[in-house]
């Protein structure tokens, strides 16, 4: 059983103005086996929440408490946190040319395991994983993300949260710029992820479309840097009908 | 980063003009001459050294006579030879005259010239593989040396130079009609060396040539990869990667002179910086000369600093006498690591040393799958590694092959 606390996370960033509060005290339990939905509206945070808990560089953590089944995330580096058994499945993944995916997916997972996967299970393993996700077998002769279509880019990080199997997965915006049929795909595959024992996920998404096909568990509205409301599924078929209006203006008030 | 592209201007077959060999000044390259006086001792100052630390030549300019030689270790493949010929003989071969003192020096000073001979219609199977080793920091060794494809034929080249020496050298590639060459030159020297090279090579009608220039070793390495084209529909893939280390300078000057309608030219040269006083040039003269229409040319240059105290200089040139040709660009980039790469990385629970590692491997990667000679691709990602592992990464275990 493993569990991701965080308690009264105050995260800011520098700006030319100086330093900007973005999370004003957010305060999640996601244990194994639940998933978390998070939604809200642009600018609300949501990513922010996602890479300071991965660990960017960007982000100063100046409150608050994250702890994975106790330990304290906030004082490993960004791989501790990984081999921990956070895994973040970016908006945005970066593109390292030269670097084929095949040795990357190797790479992680000697770093993930602490020894290098057995060559002939690791090569069925990928394939395997690729063609779930509806990814070409050649797709492991690119380079990292190179010339990635938005839906390639978004699979091959479902692929990697299928092989490295993380305690803890957390989305951001995995469905962003998806077409159905690539959607369907991806969630899938973090379906596949859900279904085996003590698996926790947070998904942070703009579109309650995502949430036909994944069910969270819990939903929270995420408002000017905070959980302004939480409950069930229900929740988001609310905002689907009524969007984040009346949560805005509440925070604004 | 900056990135310039000229419009792609269609392609005229022009008999008129191809036939018209006025012969354009480059404003960045001395014209070429054999006569000493025409290439004085620098200052210092002049455009083509001013990025060069002159007092680290330990005196290579002042020109003094040595018959101190390189050894010479020689694989050769049937049917090509290798014979000493004298500097008539390497000028009535049409060898490309010297445009710098060095290579004036070195025609001067050598004695005569070494000539590698690639007879017509050959096509080697085996690498041509000449290994040069200096025998100590203080010779001074001049080189001259002739290399010469048949018309049709194909050889690959690996020209290694290993040891220590104050080396000046010239080397003209002839490249006959429809020939296909692919050589590289690897400065693999010790870190006393001092390497002055000018590789000038005249592409045949239709010919392609690869050019691969590796710096990795020496204290002072200045090279030249000049071409220039004996007719239409000539190709030239100039490519380069170097290292430099703590007090290094490795310097590269590319001149494509674009005198023959229909040619091409390409370049990519990549290096990456580590240590204090580590210092790279990059300079990469284009000329499209009047009679040149329809040409195509580009030239990249990339540089990856990893630590603080060193410095990359990059300078891409071009002059243009035509517009109507293909294309005519240039990229120049010189960078840290990027720190989203690394956090991308990192968050697959890949430590920062073996990230770093990644990134890099990755960034060379690209250029020597170009080389297109696998064993020697090989060695230059060992040498990547043990590069890394001086300073940047201290005792991982290889990244996997891809």
């Amino acid at each position: 059983m493993s569990e991701l606390v965080i308690k009264d996370l105050q995260v800011s960033v520098d700006t030319e103005d100086g330093p900007k509060e973005i999370l004003k005290g957010v305060t999640l339990t996601i244990a194994s086996g639940e998933t978390h939905a998070i939604m809200g509206p642009n600018g609300s945070g949501k990513s922010t929440l996602a890479y300071s808990i991965a660990g960017h560089p960007k982000y100063t953590i100046t409150g608050g408490t994250v702890t994975l089944d106790g330990e304290d995330v906030l004082a490993m580096s960004v791989d501790e946190r990984a081999r921990a058994g956070l895994f973040l499945a970016m908006q945005y993944p970066v593109e390292v040319p030269g670097v084929s995916v095949s040795n990357f997916l190797r790479t992680a997972k000697t770093a993930i395991d602490g020894e290098a996967p057995k060559l002939r299970t690791w090569v069925k393993d990928v394939n395997g994983a690729l063609e779930r996700l509806n990814l070409d077998p050649t797709f492991g002769t690119r380079s990292v993300n190179e010339g990635f279509s938005g839906g390639e880019k978004k699979r091959h990080e479902i692929a990697q949260l299928e092989l490295l199997d993380p305690k803890v997965a957390i989305l951001d915006e995995t469905d962003s710029g998806l077409d159905i049929d690539a959607l369907k795909v991806v969630s899938a595959g973090v379906n596949r992820f859900r279904e085996q024992e003590g698996k926790g996920v947070l998904l942070i998404t703009h579109y309650t479309r995502i949430l036909r096909y994944i069910k969270p568990d819990f939903v929270h509205v995420f408002v000017a840097g905070k959980v302004a409301a939480s409950g069930g599924s229900e929740l988001a078929d609310e905002l689907e009908a009524e969007g984040y209006d009346k949560y805005l203006k509440a925070a604004a008030v | 980063m900056t990135v310039t592209d000229t419009d792609p201007a269609i392609a005229r077959d022009s008999v008129a003009s191809a036939l018209e060999q006025d012969r354009v000044e480059s404003h960045l390259n001395p014209p070429p001459s054999y006569d000493l006086a025409d290439h004085p001792v620098p200052t210092g100052r002049e455009e083509v050294w001013r990025f060069t630390p002159l007092k680290r030549l330990r005196g290579i300019l002042d020109g003094e006579a040595s018959d101190k030689r390189l050894r010479r270790e020689v694989s050769l493949p049937d049917g090509v030879t290798l014979s000493d010929i004298t500097a008539e003989q390497a000028r009535e071969i049409g060898e490309l005259a010297p445009n710098d003192r060095p290579s004036a020096l070195a025609v001067a000073n050598a004695g005569g010239a070494v000539l590698l001979d690639v007879p017509a219609d050959l096509e080697a199977t085996e690498p041509v593989v000449v290994t040069l080793t200096g025998e100590g920091a203080e010779d001074l060794v001049w080189g001259h040396v002739v290399v010469r494809l048949g018309r049709h034929s194909k050889a690959t080249i690996v020209l290694r130079h290993t040891g220590s020496a104050r080396y000046a050298a010239t080397t003209t590639v002839v490249v006959g009609d429809g020939a296909e060459l692919n050589m590289v030159s690897l400065q693999d020297w010790d870190d006393d060396a001092v390497h002055l090279g000018r590789d000038a090579i005249r592409v045949g009608r239709d010919a392609s040539v690869k050019h691969t220039s590796v710096s990795f070793g020496g204290d002072v390495v200045r090279m030249h990869a000049n071409v220039e084209y004996d007719g239409p529909g000539g190709e030239a893939e100039l490519l380069g990667l170097y290292f430099a280390d703590a007090g290094q300078h490795l310097e590269h000057r590319l001149f494509a002179d674009h005198n023959q309608p229909r040619t091409k030219s390409n370049v990519v040269y990549k290096g990456a910086l580590q240590g204090q006083g580590a210092r790279t040039v990059w300079i990469g003269n284009v000329l499209i000369r009047k009679v040149a229409e329809g040409i195509g040319t580009y030239e990249e240059n990339r540089n990856l600093v990893l630590t603080d105290g060193c410095q990359a200089d990059s300078v891409p040139n071009l002059e243009i006498e035509t517009g109507e040709i293909e294309g005519a660009g240039h990229a120049s980039a010189t960078a840290r690591f990027d720190d989203e790469q690394l956090f991308y990385l990192r968050s697959r629970g890949v430590s920062d040393a073996e990230a770093r590692r990644l990134v890099l491997h990755g960034f060379f990667n690209d250029l020597i799958r170009k080389v297109g000679i696998p064993s020697l691709e090989e060695q230059l990602t060992d040498t990547v590694e043990a590069e890394l592992a001086k300073n940047v990464l201290d005792g991982l275990p290889p990244v996997g092959a891809p």
